[in-house]
């Protein structure tokens, strides 16, 4: 087999036992990159010759017995809103362009201290925001599965490497379904963790109520044994939780036996694709046949999880983004006349549409006189989405649907109706609402040749059951 | 309940946003941000009297800890990035005169 074939967790094994090094692991991956970048872009910016640096490293810890962990040796992709000391973080905007980190996020810090080796950083929606991977400034990414068509996004670049053997595993973000969306358009597992699980330590903001970093596998062990190396309580983040329970490989039995599963009828209603309709009711029948108890029920109020998601993201956004004003990091203006209209020129030149869309309606729905009316009913629907989980979980383990109406939609199609796109998320964004954890796993495919995901949805620190759900459908489908 | 957004009040959200668009980017950003209100708009149809505003999804107290150094003196990094620079400052247009 080839190495660029192995998941992760395999080329750690095969690393340890000696059958190949840290540094093979990170030619093979620069192999692929080398084959297929030029048409797919996953990348912002790669480091070959310092990953290389670091694989030498690695292996020599690894030979002494300092290193041993399930991630000791494997070369992975950052997504490029995720701080890297020493190596340029963009966010895949220009005001970014050349912003090169004094410190890494606590997620990299982790992954470096497990003994991942970083190839380079992936590409993106400029700032996390777009459903694509086409509002990068730097270009659009493509989907490996069928070049004409888009990644998803926003963590489209790290989705597209894994899926294409560019990276052994990659990180990305999920604020609104960033990370499942791409996941299941590239045919990869993605999962967004409970909120408050991984640090957001060093993650530039977008929406910080419902960031998340968390990790894009090539199969569900993967993605445990990487979740376990991210989860820990961070001091630096004053929303991080503290967990004793994130032994997630645990989780991985190939059994379904006792989890009671939700279908939400609202989920399989009108725009969705007959095709991941079926793929997604063929998994529910796969987890029944594996023991599962599965059964419809109504979770109401999915309609509005996508007006609430847009005002409160919007508003966190136009905040979190003030801090690019041409002083401290980032682009400036060549001309201007003063200090304010450095900062606005710096501001109107730097971002690009879809970023200047989100922090006018948040500045617009945070004014005084609609802070009420728009900013304070969302958080109020918030929590009423927050009650008809917490009602959903009392009857079930885990819920499952679909990660997205469609698979992946043509590149060029999407950006010209910002509203049509913003409905794409209408199955994945009210987790994110709600805080809770929940996993896209690769479900089939449709007559275009581009994957299907299904969403497994828990209830808070719930990881394991979903992984658990996600492990016996993988297994059973692998047969 | 259709939106319609004044001259006034994009000139307004231009001004807290700290953005300055040029006449089409404002037409633009007319309609998107009515369409958009019109589909926020939505939110009225359910009944939220007597509903927290739910910020936060667990119920965090403020976290405190001791304010202790624990990172190095990194201006030389952090300045760097910065667009302009003297005496190991960050420079800024002028802005008392």
């Amino acid at each position: 087999m080839q190495l660029q074939e192995l998941t992760a967790v395999r080329l750690a094994e095969k690393i340890r036992a000696g059958g190949a090094t840290a540094m093979d692991a990170v030619d093979a991956a620069f192999q692929k990159i080398a084959e297929q970048e030029e048409t797919l872009h996953c990348y912002v910016t790669l480091d070959k010759e310092g990953a290389r640096k670091r694989a030498e490293e690695v292996q020599r810890r690894i030979e002494s017995g300092a290193l041993a962990g399930p991630l000791a040796g494997v070369p992975v992709a950052v997504k490029d809103n995720i701080c890297t000391a020493g190596m340029l973080t963009t966010c895949s905007s220009k005001i970014l362009g050349n912003f090169v980190p004094p410190f890494s996020a606590q997620a990299v810090s982790a992954l470096e201290a497990a003994g991942a080796v970083i190839l380079g950083k992936t590409n993106m929606d400029e700032f996390a925001m777009g459903s694509t991977t086409e509002t990068s400034a730097f270009g659009v990414t493509k989907n490996p599965h069928n070049t004409a068509h888009v990644p998803g996004g926003s963590s489209g670049g790290s989705a597209a490497a894994v899926a294409a053997g560019e990276c052994f595993f990659a990180l990305g973000s999920d604020t609104g379904g960033s990370i499942r969306q791409p996941a299941s358009f590239c045919g990869v597992v993605g999962m967004k963790p409970t909120y408050g699980t991984v640090s957001r330590y060093g993650l530039v903001a977008y929406g910080s109520s419902l960031d998340q970093i968390g990790p894009l596998t090539k199969d569900v062990a993967d993605c445990a044994a990487v979740l376990e190396v991210l989860a820990a309580h961070d001091g630096k983040d004053s929303t991080s939780i503290e967990r004793k329970d994130t032994d997630f490989t645990s989780a991985l039995i190939p059994d379904a036996a006792g989890l009671r599963i939700g279908i939400p009828k609202d989920y399989f209603g009108e725009g969705l694709d007959g095709e991941v309709r079926a793929a997604v009711l063929q998994a529910a029948k796969v987890l029944g046949e594996k023991g599962a108890v599965v059964e419809e029920f109504d979770l109401s109020l999915v309609e509005y999880a996508i007006p609430a998601y847009y005002t409160i993201a919007s508003a966190e956004a136009s905040s979190n983004l003030e801090r690019f004003d041409g002083i401290k990091y980032g682009y400036r203006t060549p001309d201007f006349d003063g200090l304010h209209n450095m900062y606005k020129k710096t501001r109107s030149e730097g971002f690009g549409a879809e970023v200047k869309r989100r922090i006018m309606l948040g500045s617009f729905v945070l004014s005084s006189g609609y802070y009420d009316a728009y900013y304070l009913k969302a958080l109020k629907v918030k929590a009423l989405i927050k009650k008809a989980f917490d009602e959903a979980f009392q009857k079930y383990d885990v819920i499952l649907g679909p990660v997205a109406p469609t698979t992946a939609p043509k590149l060029g199609e999407s950006l010209k109706d910002p509203i049509k796109m913003y409905l794409g998320d209408i199955y994945t964004i009210s987790v994110n609402l709600a805080g809770l954890p929940a996993l896209s796993v690769p479900c089939g495919m449709d007559q275009k040749g581009l994957p299907i995901g299904a969403q497994l949805i828990g209830d808070c620190f719930q990881e394991k059951k979903i992984l658990q759900a996600a492990y016996a459908y993988e297994q059973a489908a692998v047969k | 309940m259709a939106n319609k957004i004044s001259d006034e009040t994009i000139a307004y959200v231009g001004i807290l946003a700290k953005l300055e668009l040029s006449d089409e980017e404002k037409e633009a950003a007319k309609k998107d941000m009515a369409d958009m209100l019109d589909y926020i708009d939505k939110l009225n149809e359910l009944d939220t009297d007597g509903v927290e505003p739910m910020s936060h999804v667990f119920p965090v107290e403020n976290v405190f800890r001791e304010d202790v150094v624990t990172n190095g003196d990194s201006r030389r990094d952090i300045l760097q990035n910065a667009p302009g620079e003297k005496d190991g400052m960050f420079k800024a247009p002028r802005t008392v005169e």
